[in-house]
């Protein structure tokens, strides 16, 4: 048997490949946004932040399951995005400064909190992520969130995309803002907590950013930046676990550097925006 | 009307019509772009109405196109001239009714109009500073806006870019349109507009180019 057939013939291996190639697929779909946005930094903040909050739901109560996780992840990533609010308003501290002193403490008080959770964990599993041991009522999840925000985001592509890019002109248009913004925040979030598993907290913010970066290298079409990153996330995501198996290393990791390999030889050549074809 | 709970306009006054091209004139931090923005519905008023066909001017945003400033748009976000120009049928489709083919023959020909049509598939930074304002213009007619609202529309433009800009305002006001622009340069308000009020906080007069500015209007205007 050849090691592609070995490794499908897994039944854990079947469950990680749907698992990582529906998150990649979601996450480099919504990378488009995130690039559009400019805010690959606020998502790095908001991707360690979901440590403490799942951590401290946790605690109260006294068990893991997705929607905790959930739940936890966007109180805390409210509360740390309002606080660095609050903090740059009332003093001279920059919102970016503020940003990083909370979001790095939060982290901290997550990490801290770890080792006196009721429930069994495993710290580099919630770092770097285990999609190796993805269960089916994690896939189910991870499916649903996945779909829930490829159709929300199509549904409302043509808001969100005009409030990115002439915010004045959505609102006199009669586009709720507000709306989509906070819409785009809670998609974000499903995002990041989909790819705990596959990639973890610190990693998760490689999977929302790569992918369509990779693409605004090649093309100027948003509906290609957004559909190219989705393929990029999901193959890349696939991919990535058949090298991990090659050549003995985590899964979560070969996911991100892969991509991160596929962005600098798209730097390098790409033949629209390469920096040696220029 | 008030920006930031700063005063940045009051008693303003004037009443004009489709076909004219109106000049905003006056210094810096007069009150040009807020008064543009407040008719395009994009900064709130504290008081007064504006209207537009007889009734205020909210209900009647598809009509009104607002250009920005150079400087207020991201030239790097990724979108091509067509996918700029197809945004100007939001306002008719609404956040869910799909392009139809309608909508695509309505881009067709704004594109045409504007001569856009072999630039179509540029990012809109690949473009030179005249065929910019062109692609944001053609969105407006895609848009079939009645009142176009121009911030500084000839600012950085090379003189042939100028002239191309001028006639396709003119021709687009005999079309019945009406072009509201913010301008700063007094030499060429004659030529380019029609008609022109003068603001400086408040309205310092509204009327034809030619009988308004004086040294007299011009110097209450800018020494106010």
């Amino acid at each position: 048997m050849s090691f592609i057939e070995t490794v499908i013939a897994n039944q854990f291996m079947q469950n990680a490949l749907i698992g990582s190639a529906l998150i990649g697929f979601a996450n480099g779909f919504f990378s488009g946004f995130v690039n559009l946005r400019r805010n690959a930094l606020s998502v790095s903040a908001l991707s360690h932040t979901m440590l403490p909050g799942i951590a401290v739901a946790i605690l109260i109560t006294r068990e893991l399951t997705q929607a905790n996780a959930f739940i936890g992840a966007i109180f805390a990533c409210l509360a740390v995005g309002l606080g660095s609010t609050v903090v740059s308003r009332n003093s001279r501290i920059h919102q970016d400064t503020a940003l990083s002193i909370i979001y790095t403490t939060a982290f901290a008080i997550g990490i801290a909190l770890l080792p006196h959770l009721p429930v069994a964990t495993n710290l580099r599993d919630w770092l770097f992520g285990n999609i190796i041991h993805i269960s089916v009522q994690d896939l189910n999840l991870v499916f649903t969130v996945s779909a829930v925000t490829l159709i929300l985001s199509n549904l409302f592509m043509r808001p969100m995309l005009l409030t990115i890019f002439e915010p004045n002109v959505a609102a006199a248009q009669g586009v709720p803002v507000r709306s989509m913004q906070y819409l785009s925040f809670t998609l974000l979030i499903c995002m990041l907590v989909a790819s705990l598993q596959a990639v973890g907290t610190i990693l998760s913010v490689g999977l929302l950013v790569i992918p369509a970066a990779i693409m605004l290298l090649y093309t100027d079409r948003t509906s290609a930046i957004f559909w190219g990153g989705a393929i990029i996330g999901g193959l890349s995501s696939v991919t990535g676990i058949f090298l991990a198996q090659l050549i003995n290393i985590p899964a979560g990791p070969a996911i991100i550097i892969l991509l991160g390999g596929i962005f600098l030889l798209s730097f390098l050549l790409s033949p629209r925006h390469g920096v040696l074809k220029k | 009307m008030k920006y930031r709970n700063i005063s940045a306009l009051q008693d303003i006054s004037f009443n004009t019509s489709c076909g004219n091209r109106v000049a905003l004139i006056g210094p810096n931090g007069a009150g040009k772009s807020t008064l543009l923005k407040a008719i395009a519905g994009l900064v709130p008023k504290t008081s007064g109405t504006i209207r537009w066909r007889g009734t205020q001017i909210k209900k009647w945003f598809s009509e009104f196109a607002y250009l920005p400033q150079r400087e207020e748009i991201d030239w790097d976000f990724p979108i091509t001239v067509r996918g700029l120009v197809e945004m100007g049928r939001y306002p008719q489709l609404g956040m869910w009714k799909r392009f139809r083919t309608k909508d695509a023959k309505a881009v067709d020909k704004a594109l045409k109009t504007l001569e856009l049509t072999e630039l179509q598939n540029r990012q809109i930074k690949q473009l030179s500073g005249g065929q910019q304002q062109r692609a944001f213009i053609a969105r407006a007619i895609a848009q079939e806006a009645h009142v176009l609202l121009l911030d500084e529309p000839f600012t950085g433009l090379d003189k042939p870019s100028s002239e191309t800009l001028s006639n396709l305002l003119s021709q687009l006001a005999l079309e019945g349109r009406l072009i509201i622009a913010s301008h700063h340069d007094l030499a060429t308000v004659e030529a380019l507009f029609n008609q022109a009020l003068l603001i400086n906080k408040g309205s310092h007069g509204f009327g034809p180019p030619s009988e308004l500015l004086n040294e007299k209007s011009i110097a209450a205007t800018f020494n106010h």
